[in-house]
């Protein structure tokens, strides 16, 4: 159980990347965009995880408990909400690029031919 | 260069991250080992230092405030940046949308979905509001009360009003909200250095314990502040997007 | 409180649940499909946090990954597919 959370990273962060190379639909390579950003969430909660650890909320556990990294879970929190704010910049960008081009397929856009 | 190309060269591109990052893994202390002195230490003090039990916005707002203004700009900046790029594309338009619309047509919402809705919209409203002002007490904050704020305003959208939502929530009054919040939690910020302090300093009183509504000071403020800046944010952002889809109902 | 050895394996089963998620998400070409995929994947990405004993990150992943995310998706699709005609 050591190492088999980073094992899951290394993999989503792969499987987005295979994603995001063999994309025929910009929509699609930006939902691949989102699995690899969310594959740092988990290396962030992974990496700050304590055995036997609670949730370092101490209203009705005494402080001093063992608990679990909480710098970690704040950088994380931020990262999902602000994620989506700019997922939302780039679709619009996305649709910008159907009406200047016609087209979404990166083959075929001017700028990313070959 | 054809798509098989591509695909070999991403395969040994990609041989060579996952290598590095086993290498990389492989020098980490295990799962589960967090050895870090910064986390427990934090963990130690936070509680007696800022009256705020929920240890994890006490972070955010309070040892890690700095990082956070920026993490809003960013989604201040994201908001901004697509109501800039789908305006311009709306006048650029040289059609109607009744026009462009032709003679496609949308069922009209069923019933059941219009209750549901509408029922919900209130207790979501208040849901939001409550997880954006408990940041100190429990596992909230601003940054999830804030979406869940503007999914109030959604499920108005999916009730089937789109003209009530764009009546309750005009594009700029969103600006206007959107700018207050951002701007406010500087201005928390800058009132410290007014004082002396240095910026972003927990300068309000503290409250007698910890967890209460009143305590941890500037904390509470600063995530009310958030709340309503990110649910501008994102029912603008979902209001510019449904700007343009508009389709005559049957 | 959870004994170790339990928690030990919820957090293995989400784990590889969720990288079973994010490959059905990559490999879906259809475009609202992939949207709903994406939906299930946040979900599963939600209780992994929880799994992970962080229940602040698991409400920010479930309210965007359940309600902003598919909303923004499907309605830039939509926008994208009337040009499309």
């Amino acid at each position: 159980m050591g190492i088999f959370p980073f094992l899951v990273v290394a993999w989503i962060i792969v499987a987005g990347l295979y994603g995001i190379v063999t994309s025929r639909d910009l929509i699609h390579t930006i939902v691949c965009l989102i699995v690899v950003q969310s594959s740092t969430y988990v290396l962030l909660l992974g990496v700050g995880y304590v055995t036997g650890g609670a949730a370092p909320y101490f209203w009705d556990i005494p402080v001093g408990t063992r608990a679990v990294d909480p710098v970690v879970q704040a950088l994380a929190l931020t990262d999902v909400v602000v994620e989506a704010a700019v997922t939302a910049l780039l679709l619009a960008f996305a649709v910008q690029a159907q009406k200047r081009f016609g087209t979404l397929d990166p083959s075929q856009l001017a700028p990313f031919k070959g | 260069m054809t798509a098989r190309q591509r695909l070999w060269f991403f395969a040994i591109a990609a041989a060579g991250l996952v290598a590095c990052l086993l290498w990389a893994f492989t020098g980490l202390p295990g799962f589960g080992n967090y050895p870090g002195p910064y986390g427990q230490e934090i963990l130690r003090q936070a509680v007696a230092q800022t009256h705020a039990t929920g240890v994890v916005s006490a972070v955010n707002f309070e040892y890690r405030g700095f990082d956070t203004v920026g993490e809003e700009f960013i989604l201040f900046t994201a908001a901004a940046g697509m109501s800039v790029v789908l305006r311009r594309l709306r006048k650029e338009r040289q059609t109607e949308p009744a026009e462009e619309a032709g003679t496609r047509t949308i069922p009209a919402t069923s019933s059941a979905v219009r209750v549901a809705a509408l029922l919900l919209v209130g207790p979501t409203a208040v849901l939001g509001w409550w997880l954006a002002s408990h940041a100190q007490t429990s596992p909230s904050g601003g940054f999830q009360g804030g979406v869940i704020l503007a999914s109030a305003f959604i499920l108005v959208y999916l009730a089937g009003e789109f003209l009530t939502f764009r009546r309750l929530s005009p594009v700029a009054l969103l600006d206007a909200v959107e700018a207050a919040g951002a701007g406010g939690f500087v201005a928390i910020g800058l009132a410290a250095i007014a004082m002396n302090l240095p910026f972003l300093d927990n300068y309000l009183p503290l409250g007698q314990y910890p967890g209460a509504i009143s305590s941890s000071g500037t904390i509470a403020l600063i995530s009310f502040f958030v709340g309503i800046e990110v649910a501008a944010a994102f029912t603008a952002i979902i209001g510019e997007l449904l700007e343009q889809t508009l389709l005559r109902r049957a | 409180m959870i004994s170790a050895g339990l928690m030990n394996t919820l957090q293995v089963t989400v784990l590889v649940l969720v990288a079973a998620g994010a490959t059905v998400v990559v490999r879906t070409r259809s475009r609202i499909r992939q949207v709903l995929a994406l939906s299930v994947y946040g979900m599963l990405l939600a209780i992994l946090f929880l799994a992970f004993q962080a229940p602040d990150v698991t409400l920010s992943e479930l309210t965007v990954g359940a309600i902003a995310l598919p909303i923004i998706l499907l309605l830039a699709i939509a926008k994208v597919r009337k040009r499309e005609q």
